[in-house]
């Protein structure tokens, strides 16, 4: 169990995660990067900037 | 390089369609190396030594895979998708203009450079039209114009708040779409599979809330399709098809596809056919 950086809510990481991935606070709604994985690390996930897309 | 070709996935960030990725070539025992584009340095007096045989770009932001692309693409290292589909792809601009140029049917569409004549390319068109920049996806900063005093306001948003390319205006024929729009998948020669796109609102993205169900692949709908890729450059694409009184017009190519959506409602293991055409491109730089 991980500590969302936003709200500080509990945030279950699974054990097949990787650097990178990204997963949503169940609490807040916060999308969050995965940057470890032992131990469990995350961050907020940058903002979608205008080129971002397909 | 052997026989077991190392493919490079090029990401910004692991989301559902990469980490799909990612378990399809550790499945088959390919080996595999995730480079991170925030952390990529690339020369360019010599050739990149990613330790991969070929890369598939799956970059978030088009600028870095274009120019990741650019540099790669000078080097000969193999990629999928092409620098060249990526730019043609990344452009709206420039997907119309192949898709002209190989005839494959698209709304009509005007690009004017000043606000005067962005106006008179509306006025043109005729209302409802749509404004799209350029650059974006996922339906972002798109237009309906409905009225003269609508094109007014967004010309002058775009030309006051907008970088340079915001003041390249791309005004496009509003289609009247039956609810919903296609999303069809292109891998190599073959539109493996497709989804209908249901939405009320006339943006039927399924990153804008779109809800999706199968769309058969007809003969029509997979010839087009794989024309349209051709169009662009070919590879891995997926191509949004709006339907017209039976026509169906190609409006968009996208080069980093999206396919969460799409594995369940087609039954067609996107991943696993994008794999498969990576592994060939490996295979034919080799020989």
């Amino acid at each position: 169990m991980s500590k969302c950086p936003e709200c500080d809510g509990e945030v279950t990481v699974g054990s097949d995660a990787v650097k990178g991935e990204i997963v949503s606070c169940p609490d807040c709604g916060a999308e969050l990067e995965v940057t470890g994985t032992s131990p469990v690390a995350l961050a907020l996930a940058p903002k979608a900037e205008e080129d971002w897309g397909e | 390089m052997n026989n077991s070709p190392t493919v490079g996935v090029l990401l910004s960030r692991v989301r559902v369609e990469e980490k799909l990725l990612l378990q399809e070539l550790a499945s088959r025992g390919v080996a595999t190396k995730v480079i991170d584009d925030r952390e990529l340095v690339l020369p360019t007096e010599s050739r990149p030594d990613l330790g991969v045989d070929v890369v598939l770009e799956r970059c978030i932001q088009h600028g870095t895979a274009l120019y990741a692309l650019a540099v790669l693409d000078a080097w000969c290292v193999p990629t999928v998708n092409t620098y060249e589909t990526a730019e043609v792809c990344g452009n709206k601009l420039l997907t119309t203009m192949r898709l002209v140029r190989d005839k494959v049917p698209t709304p009509a569409t005007r690009v004017a450079f000043t606000p005067e004549s962005a106006l008179e390319a509306v006025e043109q068109i005729g209302y409802p039209a749509v404004m799209k920049p350029l650059i974006g996806s996922w339906g972002r900063l798109v237009s309906k114009v409905n009225d003269r005093e609508s094109a007014e306001a967004i010309i002058e948003h775009k030309d006051v708040l907008g970088n340079y390319l915001h003041s390249i205006y791309y005004v496009q024929e509003y289609v009247k779409k039956p609810g919903r729009d296609i999303r069809a998948f292109v891998v190599g020669d073959e539109t493996i599979c497709a989804i209908y796109r249901y939405s009320q609102h006339w943006i039927t993205n399924t990153a804008r809330g779109g809800k999706a169900e199968n769309c058969p692949v007809t003969p029509e709908l997979a010839e087009l399709c794989v024309k349209a890729a051709k169009a662009v450059g070919g590879g891995v694409v997926a191509i949004d098809v709006l339907e017209r009184d039976g026509e169906l017009l190609v409006n968009e190519v996208n080069y980093t596809m999206e396919f969460r959506n799409s594995i369940d409602t087609t039954g067609v293991n996107i991943p696993a056919k994008m794999v498969d055409y990576v592994l060939d491109v490996a295979k034919r730089a080799q020989n």
